[in-house]
């Protein structure tokens, strides 16, 4: 019942926000806020069901089953485990985090923003949780409707260009996923004699050799458009630098994880054979991304699209570890998810913290902050080195993990994609140097617009102490976030002839 | 008593659905366009008509009686646009109409 | 009483929390009691720690504090472990570290971020104890990086300009290169021993593994490739003498004492694996030479005073790799040891010769400053024949360790040897051009400045001198270590090292400063003519410019990358999408032609594609 309830207190908290605007223009705020804190209470409570460890594959902490179509086999199907569980923290942190960040930003038709904002949360949660597929595709696009209208609504100068770009590759991509799925279910009828779309079923469909392949790129596009991995990841820097700061945040923080969660989810169980034959070109499509994004980002001024361009390429070492598909990748890609949700998240909120204070992007026009706000400059270093992969933070033991698996399948791979890692130092540290280090703009007198920078305020503060706390957290004790998605994992990986299938592609 | 074979009945049918057609596509004037519509829909109705009773079916009579109905409602509507848009552009000219191209 | 290891870095991490938080609300006197107590208090732990071990009659110790991460069958743990290298490493870094914090509260108390650095620099503190210490490959790693991120927050210390900013980001990223290999060393040693426990893999490593095995030498060519990067050796040496725009302090503590040695630590700790690569011990050694050679003649040409002293840095550490390569381990870290010593002196007393003289970094500038100066002519002197290995200096034992340790190896032996006495001669060229050049002579401007000193800032520079001086006579506890190498001892000792090249050895560094003293000093030869020939015109400029490296890399990589990214801003991926749009829109330009707004035509369009539908049906 939990997790009908998560979803059930974001949509009618988004209504509630709605229409609470009617009777005072502060009161959206709170009302979301209210509502996130009320799931981030029964998230907690999903946390302690979660014995560590030992929760396995299809052995649900919480699961929620209600008849929704019975005559093709739709359910409201909802189910929880470890690894569902970790996703849902990060969602509900992040969605508070937004919350806040948007706090003083949005003034203007605020409680349809906080609307759009929740309805957004009520459909990544339902993405995580829905273990039927026709719900899942549901919520698939939930999440993408009021995404698109936060960024045309609320966004920057461009912004109707990027909602529509953002839309566009999300939609055609889910449509290439609906009509895998419906094929996948067409062959559970004839194999299994009845319509079914729940996930369970959906696992014994037997695909003819065939077009096994083509079903799964459906599911593969879908999810590696979310990721982002190139070739797909160009809505990305768009999107993520013309949208609102809440957005932003929301999008690397959780939006891309879903991509992420998909593929674990469903692309590989689904499709072992498929998977391992397809794995060489996955993890290739991960090295590019790693390597030509942490190039691109180099060249960027816009500070958003800088921070955009690496989320792809910290995305590409969790598409890497995930088609290593061994403990170690699987692993180190559930950690990359949780560190990078956090560190890119911090980093757009930074961006958009400065955008609000001296109205503009261009990383040219910046220099020197460190005199007039030092305690930015200092939250800044943080998540940038955390960002290039220090260890001791989150990020590393991620990429670490990943990287890891990655060796034990393919040398070539993991060793070009750690070479991400030195463009990830190029980049982190550029931004430092051109935002925070280097002559003040203000003490030469050149400069008038950037008076207004004000150092952090508490709120921000305790806002940035919290992710910088997990982070420090993921990177010397990972073992707590480890534990709860290691019962998944190692099922997942012992439950599929997908490795056996792997050590035979790779040996070829 | 001989009845009217059936062909003879398409045939007619067909008849009067061509020349609506080319009613509609040739004039220029929404009244006559319209009219022609109609033979256009009675032609269909016949159509039912001789299938339900060469079939000996209900069902053909009961959609023409449906056909008679909608054409009613369509010709009230359509007659109470022609009017509007007379009104509005003093004309009805189907060509001069043409604020919907792209 | 060993639980007491983690107290070691404890009491740095602590100090850097306390002036990270708050800082900002202490008074100067406070901070700097902090910084330098925190180390000094570390200090006091390494000694009790390590005290059965100096008196040489203890085994090494471990200490699990917990485990760290363990996934499948991967363990890492937060281990510590103590043995007589350890013992070394951790005298060194909190004892000499202790000195320059001391000397630190002096040297920065005017600077307006005192307790940014002393949090830095605490922090640096605990992540190289953190890298001696650790018990497996990882958490070396964790410090390895620490280690890396505290040198660029202290090279960029100075951040309103710019040009620091560069070497700051240049230090790192050229350590990181070098780091990025050794982090693939550490994914060859765990898929293939299946550990990362420093121990575990050495015995996993000589059971599995043959003598000059594929796998041993990938895995050391590897590691050295990290070893390099921080220890500041060919090929990836550029990064040193820039980092010289940090505060002096850092260059004694980082670029000089602890960190950049830390390559010399990596290799000594892993020495089981090299020696199944004799290959690439062989390269280490030749690395060592060209790098010490390389470094030598560079330092000869420089004008800035700690530039001078980085590449002397280069140079010695090169002596170190040459020591490892030729498997004179003890004799390495013996030198490590005593470098801690003389160049920790020499940088802080630059640092007060730059303080004193607002500043000034170029040597031509100063000159006769002996009388002005006496307690950095007397660190500069002292320094200066340690590093030269003057007899009986702390210098002159440890190089003299390494050179006999060449000799015994087969074959290139001599030619290392060689080269190793050549670059003894170098050295002592350069370290006496720099003691005649500032102090010696005329003055050269700075007339009536008086030395900036203190009991803070004099009492380390007194303490170091002694150590410099007398630092050869300590007996370092790593035989327990090095054991199973002692048949290579037995070996260096049944070589006879005839009494020749023994005096060899005393008497090339003394021509050295001979050398120097007749340029220099006594005017008998002038730099100036010899300038005038074109070709020690060209090698001058190619030596100044520390042979062409900088130039090298920017060409070969820097140069291209940039290219790459500016070429690349908008995203060649993109104008495919965009290319998309763009037949979008030209097919709707096309077909909006068709919505004529003729309602005739559409249906007769409609009555054609009717027409040709039903046709198509009845034909198929």
């Amino acid at each position: 019942m939990i997790l009908l309830s998560l979803v059930g207190v974001f949509f009618f908290g988004g209504l509630l926000a709605w229409l609470s605007e009617f009777v005072d223009v502060r009161l959206p705020r709170w009302v979301a806020m209210l509502s996130a804190v009320i799931c981030a209470g029964l998230i907690s409570r999903l946390v302690f069901m979660v014995d560590s460890g030992g929760v396995g594959l299809l052995g649900w902490v919480d699961e929620f089953e209600g008849s929704w179509i019975p005559s093709l086999g739709i359910d409201f199907f909802f189910a929880a485990d470890g690894l569902t569980v970790l996703m849902l923290a990060l969602t509900v942190l992040l969605g508070i985090v937004s919350i806040a960040s948007a706090w003083d930003e949005i003034k203007e038709r605020a409680g349809f923003f906080y609307f759009n904002l929740l309805w957004t949360l009520a459909g990544v949660v339902g993405v995580f949780t829905a273990l039927d597929l026709f719900l899942f595709f549901f919520f698939w696009e939930v999440m993408l409707i009021p995404m698109y209208f936060i960024i045309a609504i609320w966004g920057h100068e461009n912004r109707r260009y990027a909602a529509t770009k953002f839309f566009i590759f999300t939609q055609v991509t889910g449509m290439m996923m609906l009509v895998s799925l419906l094929c996948l279910v067409y062959f559970h009828s004839l194999q299994f004699g009845e319509f079914s779309f729940n996930y369970n079923d959906l696992l014994r469909v037997d695909l003819p050799k065939s077009i096994d392949l083509w079903v799964m790129l459906g599911f593969f596009a879908a999810f590696a458009t979310k990721l982002p991995s190139v070739p797909f990841h160009s809505w990305l820097p768009d999107a993520h630098s013309q949208a609102p700061t809440a957005g932003s945040v929301l999008l690397a923080g959780v939006l891309l994880k879903t991509g992420a969660y998909g593929l674990i989810r469903f692309t590989i169980p689904l499709f072992p054979q498929a998977t391992a034959l397809f794995a060489p070109i996955a993890m290739s499509l991960a090295v590019i991304s790693i390597l030509y994004c942490a190039k691109v980002a180099l060249a960027q001024t816009d500070i958003k699209r800088l921070i955009a361009y690496t989320s792809v390429s910290h995305m590409g070492f969790v598409l890497l570890g995930i088609y290593a598909w061994n403990e170690l990748g699987l692993q180190g890609a559930v950690m990359t998810m949780l560190a990078h949700g956090l560190s890119a998240a911090a980093l757009f909120m930074l961006a958009g913290g400065l955008q609000h204070r001296i109205h503009t992007r261009d990383m040219r026009e910046m220099s020197g902050f460190w005199i007039v706000a030092p305690k930015m400059a200092v939250v800044a270093l943080f998540f940038s080195v955390a960002a290039l992969g220090l260890p001791g933070l989150g990020n590393f033991v991620g990429e670490f993990l990943a990287l890891l698996g990655a060796f034990s399948v393919s040398i070539p791979a993991a060793v070009i994609a750690v070479l991400g890692v030195i463009f990830a130092s190029v980049y982190s540290l550029w931004v430092m140097q051109s935002v925070f280090q280097g002559p003040s703009l203000r003490q030469e007198g050149k400069d008038s617009t950037h008076e207004a920078l004000l150092d952090l305020d508490r709120r921000e503060l305790f806002f940035y102490g919290v992710m910088m706390i997990g982070l420090l957290w993921m990177g010397l004790y990972p073992q707590t976030f480890l534990d709860f998605s290691s019962g998944v994992i190692e099922d997942l990986v012992m439950s599929d002839d997908a490795a056996a299938l792997y050590a035979r592609e790779f040996s070829k | 008593m001989d009845t009217i074979p059936f062909e003879h009945g398409l045939l007619l049918a067909s008849a009067l659905f061509a020349l609506g057609l080319v009613g509609v596509t040739t004039r220029r004037n929404i009244v006559f366009v319209l009219m022609s519509l109609e033979i256009m829909l009675n032609a269909t109705g016949l159509v039912f008509v001789v299938g339900s009773s060469k079939w000996g079916h209900a069902d053909g009579q009961i959609m023409f009686l449906m056909i008679l109905t909608l054409a009613a409602a369509e010709v009230a509507v359509g007659l109470a646009l022609i009017i509007q848009l007379y009104r509005r552009f003093k004309t009805v000219d189907i060509d001069v109409l043409s604020q919907l191209k792209g | 009483m060993f639980e007491s290891l983690g107290l070691l870095p404890t009491f740095p991490l602590l100090g850097f929390l306390t002036l990270f938080l708050a800082g900002g609300f202490l008074p100067r006197r406070m901070i700097g009691l902090i910084g330098a107590g925190s180390i000094g208090l570390s200090f006091l732990v390494a000694l009790s720690i390590v005290m059965p071990f100096l008196s040489g009659d203890s085994e090494e110790v471990r200490h699990v504090v917990y485990t760290w991460l363990s996934v499948g069958n991967f363990e890492s743990t937060f281990g510590l472990y103590l043995d007589g290298l350890t013992v070394v490493m951790i005298l060194v870094i909190t004892g000499v570290g202790f000195l320059i914090h001391l000397y630190s509260t002096g040297f920065m108390i005017d600077d307006p971020s005192f307790s940014r650095f002393f949090a830095i620099m605490n922090l640096f503190v605990a992540s190289m104890l953190i890298l001696v210490i650790a018990d497996n490959l990882l958490l070396l790693y964790l410090g390895w990086e620490g280690v890396g991120l505290c040198s660029y927050l202290l090279i960029g210390f100075w951040y309103t300009d710019p040009e620091n900013g560069y070497a700051a980001r240049k230090a790192f990223v050229t350590t990181r290169v070098g780091d990025t290999s050794m982090a693939i060393g550490l994914f060859l040693l765990f898929t293939q021993l299946g550990t990362l426990d420093i121990q575990s893999l050495l015995v996993f490593a000589q059971d599995r593994w043959d003598i000059g095995s594929g796998f041993a030498i990938a895995a050391t060519l590897l590691l050295l490739g990290g070893a390099v990067g921080k220890s500041a050796q060919l090929p990836l040496q550029t990064w040193l003498p820039d980092a010289m725009a940090g505060p002096t302090p850092i260059s004694a503590l980082i670029h000089a004492a602890t960190m950049v040695t830390a390559g010399v630590y990596l290799i000594a700790r892993m020495h089981p694996l090299f020696e199944l690569a004799p290959n690439v011990q062989l390269l280490v050694a030749l690395i060592g030479l060209a790098t010490l050679l390389i470094a030598g003649f560079t330092a000869m040409t420089q004008h800035d005073i700690k530039r001078i002293l980085a590449y002397s840095t280069i140079s010695q550490i090169g002596y170190m790799f040459l020591g490892l390569g030729v498997g004179a381990w003890s004799a390495s870290i013996f030198h490590l040891m005593t470098h801690a010593f003389f160049k920790a002196l020499l940088f802080l007393g630059a640092g007060t010769v730059i303080l004193s003289l607002h500043h000034e970094h170029d040597i031509f500038k100063m000159g006769g400053k002996w009388r002005q100066l006496p307690v950095a002519f007397a660190s500069f002197m002292i320094g200066s024949l340690a590093l030269a290995a003057f007899p009986f200096t702390s210098g002159y034992f440890s190089k003299d360790e390494i050179l006999i340790g060449a000799l015994a190896v087969e074959g290139v032996g001599l030619w290392l040897w060689l080269g190793g006495v050549v670059g003894a001669f170098f050295t002592g060229i350069y370290s006496f051009r720099l003691v005649f050049v500032v102090f010696f002579g005329e003055s050269r401007g700075h007339h009536d400045e008086g030395e900036v000193t203190g009991l803070a800032m004099a009492l380390p520079l007194f303490v170091l001198m002694v150590l410099a001086l007398l630092g050869g006579f300590i007996h370092i506890p790593v035989d327990n270590v090095f054991s199973h190498g002692a048949a290579l001892g037995a070996a260096h000792e049944e070589h006879s090292v005839s009494t020749f090249m023994h005096a060899v050895m005393i008497v090339v560094p003394l021509l050295g400063i001979g050398v120097s003293y007749l340029f220099y000093c006594a005017g008998v030869f002038s730099v100036s003519s010899l300038m005038k020939l074109p070709l020690a015109k060209t090698l001058h400029s190619f030596w100044y410019s520390g042979w062409g490296f900088d130039c090298l890399y920017k060409l070969l990589f820097i140069s291209p990358f940039l290219w790459l990214s500016k070429v690349n801003r908008r995203d060649v991926v993109d104008t495919f999408y965009a290319g998309i749009v763009v037949l979008s829109v030209f097919g709707n330009a096309v077909s909006v032609r068709s919505q004529s707004g003729l309602l005739r035509w559409y249906i007769l369009s409609i009555v054609i594609g009717i027409v040709l539908l039903v046709s198509l049906g009845a034909f198929l």
